[in-house]
């Protein structure tokens, strides 16, 4: 087990931070699970962080100049290379440190991006990272599409969605390609800890946060995020759409703790998948052999996640 | 006591940004550029410098690690060369407008296709307007000097800008020549310990990268602008004090027997030896001809480089980088457009050599001399020449 587990009680309703990292007043679309998400994965870290932000959605609401909704120490540099920026936040820290030139006190260093930063364009630069073991958490924001650029299809968008890179039409039915499983990447680099996390669950997602950042080395979470606009979903159904997938097994809630996976939310009584993908527009034009199929395949991406579970 | 050892040029890089005290070296190996990288992670496995030396996956990883670093305050070094250079592309624009003084040596290497490890100055060109200050190195010793030197300016609060040292990949980089290393309490007194105005700090946050909307995007762009331009006094004072404590001195614009010279060569870089030797041979048949050596890219030293031209009637302008379907190369456009309608400018040739590895001789500058003379006297019908192009 990871030694730094031990003294970390776990966040509880009752004694959530109430301090704010990330404040209030951003450009966030109404209902928006990303920046939802964000403000908890901030609230579990506190003060004592940098952030390396990716281009995004998220980068470009809270940073507008001259304001900034962040009360921590934050740096964009571009789209595909937050892992890299925070590599080179951490390693200097440690030589600073070292040097006497800063406090010794552990600050940690949070790489966030979206799923395309993250699984697309950024992939390469994140496996860098977490190959040379820098002591860092990358969070990815996963909204399912690239919706800072209007909603275009990313390797992470799910089967059959509509966007606008991936329309149905006479002889299309949206997106042709499963959901690239990106936690699967990071765990083939034999990093400490992976986990997945959703905002309808927020105590289990700021624990998981925390632990990525306790842990020694690399650390990766990723977080569902709906996302009203893109989706086609009503803003105030977020939470509601975020539980459903966990419920539907859509999108399930694990720890891959040295190379150990852990379901944190075992489904024994799934709803089906068509009560999530009713939930959104980006799924209406689907028909029943569609829903089937999809169907079909999260049951069964479902049993390979409790095999690798098992396995322990 | 500083040494006069007789030391590859890479190796004295090395060794002077050992010298500088680097803190974070983020840096991907390609050719011609590797001795440095090399050296300096040999430097910090032995223990005799106190850096951390990240081994990136890619070039752009390397410049955003520099970002990264700089921005927390450290002080940063990288190298690299050619098509590395050019996957850096997107970012390298980016720690320049946010006053990021990372220091660069880019051991210039052609541009593929096809595909040629050799020296010209295409890979650099092809970056001119990032906004980085940029100087180019003749020889062994200023390469070491100029690495110095650009840690001291990038990092002047009155400038706050990255620094590229360029030098000719292999003509420079890979050459054993007798350099005299300076001493660590000079280089300490010659350069003070990085301490940024902001940085990224838990205890004072802020907040850099923003978003620039049209209302102030212009304005930042200009700043940087007015940073560069300011650049050029403290790049100066630098040099100046270089002098005192080491006793070399540099400038924006080297001269060579300019006086009552008629025809002025112009080059960048290591091909300005081979340029000199020529000028003699010239000057021993009787021909007035000189040399100008730009030192100073950017920012381009333009008043300096207008006095340096003196009397003389006619400027041979060698670029080492072919832009197809240009008006000229880059260094001829940028003196074309700095001498334009000026009362009494010279008239201005401008010449392509040295592509991809290929020697710029003695008989090279000559024959460009004499071409030189020839177009002032029957303008030629093209802009620009190639020379030493084979017809067969």
């Amino acid at each position: 087990m990871i030694p730094e587990f031990e003294k970390f009680k776990g966040f509880k309703a009752k004694n959530l931070p109430k301090e704010e990292m990330l404040s209030s007043g951003h450009r966030a679309c109404q209902g928006c699970g990303e920046v939802l998400a964000l403000r908890m994965v901030m609230k579990a870290l506190g003060k004592d962080v940098i952030v390396c932000n990716a281009t995004g959605c998220m980068e470009i609401i809270t940073s507008p100049y001259p304001h900034t909704a962040w009360n921590v120490p934050w740096i964009h540099i571009a789209f595909e290379n937050a892992a890299a920026v925070a590599s080179g936040v951490e390693s200097a820290r440690r030589v600073l440190a070292r040097k006497g030139k800063i406090p010794k006190k552990h600050v940690d260093i949070l790489a966030v991006g979206g799923d395309g930063a993250t699984g697309d364009i950024g992939l390469q630069w994140i496996s860098g990272a977490f190959e040379r073991g820098h002591d860092f958490l990358y969070v990815c924001l996963d909204n399912e599409a690239y919706m800072n650029t209007g909603v275009q299809r990313s390797g992470c968008t799910p089967y059959g969605a509509m966007t606008t890179t991936s329309p149905p039409g006479k002889k299309s039915f949206g997106q042709v390609t499963w959901k690239k499983n990106v936690p699967a990447i990071a765990v083939a680099h034999n990093i400490p800890y992976v986990a997945t996390a959703s905002p309808a669950y927020f105590l289990d997602l700021m624990n998981k946060v925390k632990k990525a950042a306790l842990v020694k080395g690399p650390a990766y979470v990723h977080i569902y995020s709906p996302c009203p606009t893109g989706w086609g979903s009503a803003g105030e159904r977020s939470v509601e759409i975020a539980r459903l997938a966990v419920e539907t097994k859509v999108f399930p809630l694990y720890e891959v703790i040295e190379g150990r996976y852990i379901i944190s939310r075992k489904i024994t009584k799934p709803k089906p998948v068509e009560e999530y993908l009713k939930t959104q527009r980006r799924f209406r034009h689907l028909d029943e052999e569609h829903i089937d199929y999809i169907q079909r395949r999260v049951d069964a991406e479902y049993e390979k996640l409790l095999r690798l579970a098992e396995m322990d | 006591m500083s040494k006069r050892v007789g030391i590859e040029v890479s190796i004295a890089i090395a060794e002077a940004v050992g010298l500088a005290r680097a803190e974070v070296i983020p840096a991907y190996p390609i050719t011609p550029q590797t001795h440095i990288v090399e050296h300096l992670s040999e430097m910090v496995a032995n223990g005799e410098l106190d850096a951390e030396f990240i081994p990136v996956e890619s070039e752009h990883a390397a410049m955003s690690c520099c970002c990264g670093s700089s921005a927390a305050g450290a002080r940063t070094f990288t190298s690299s060369s050619s098509q590395g250079l050019s996957l850096m592309s997107e970012i390298l624009y980016i720690p320049s407008t946010m006053r990021l003084p990372i220091v660069m040596v880019v051991a210039n290497r052609a541009l593929s296709a096809p595909i040629s490890i050799w020296n010209d100055h295409q890979d650099i060109m092809v970056q001119r307007d990032i906004g980085w200050i940029q100087t180019f190195a003749e020889n062994g010793q200023e390469a070491v000097d100029l690495t110095l030197h650009a840690f001291r300016v990038a990092e002047d609060r009155n400038v706050s800008l990255p620094f590229i040292v360029n030098i000719d990949g292999f003509t420079l980089s890979h050459v054993i020549e007798p350099i005299e290393l300076p001493d660590q309490e000079d280089v300490d007194k010659f350069l003070p310990p990085f301490k940024p105005r902001y940085k990224l700090d838990p205890r004072r946050p802020i907040t850099m990268g923003p978003v620039g909307i049209p209302e102030v995007y212009t304005e930042a762009k200009v700043a940087h602008d007015m940073a560069m331009k300011k650049a050029k006094r403290y790049i100066l004072k630098a040099w100046d004090e270089f002098a005192e404590i080491f006793g070399r001195k540099y400038n924006p614009v080297e001269s060579y027997r300019t006086e009552d010279a008629e025809i002025l060569l112009v080059t960048m870089g290591s091909i300005s030896e081979t340029a000199m030797t020529a000028v003699d041979a010239m000057r021993d048949e009787g021909q007035k001809v000189g040399l100008l050596r730009i030192r100073l890219w950017r920012p381009f030293p333009s008043q300096e480089f207008r006095k340096a031209i003196g009397k003389a009637k006619v400027l041979a302008v060698i670029d080492r980088c072919l832009p197809p379907g240009a008006v000229c190369g880059p260094v001829g456009a940028e003196i074309r457009s700095l001498l334009y309608k000026i009362p009494g400018a010279p008239k201005i040739f401008s010449f392509v050599a040295g592509l991809g590895g290929r020697d710029v001789t003695v008989a090279r500058f000559k024959e460009i001399v004499d071409k030189a003379r020839q177009f002032a006297k029957k303008r030629p019908r093209e802009l620009y020449e190639v020379i030493g192009v084979r017809e067969k």
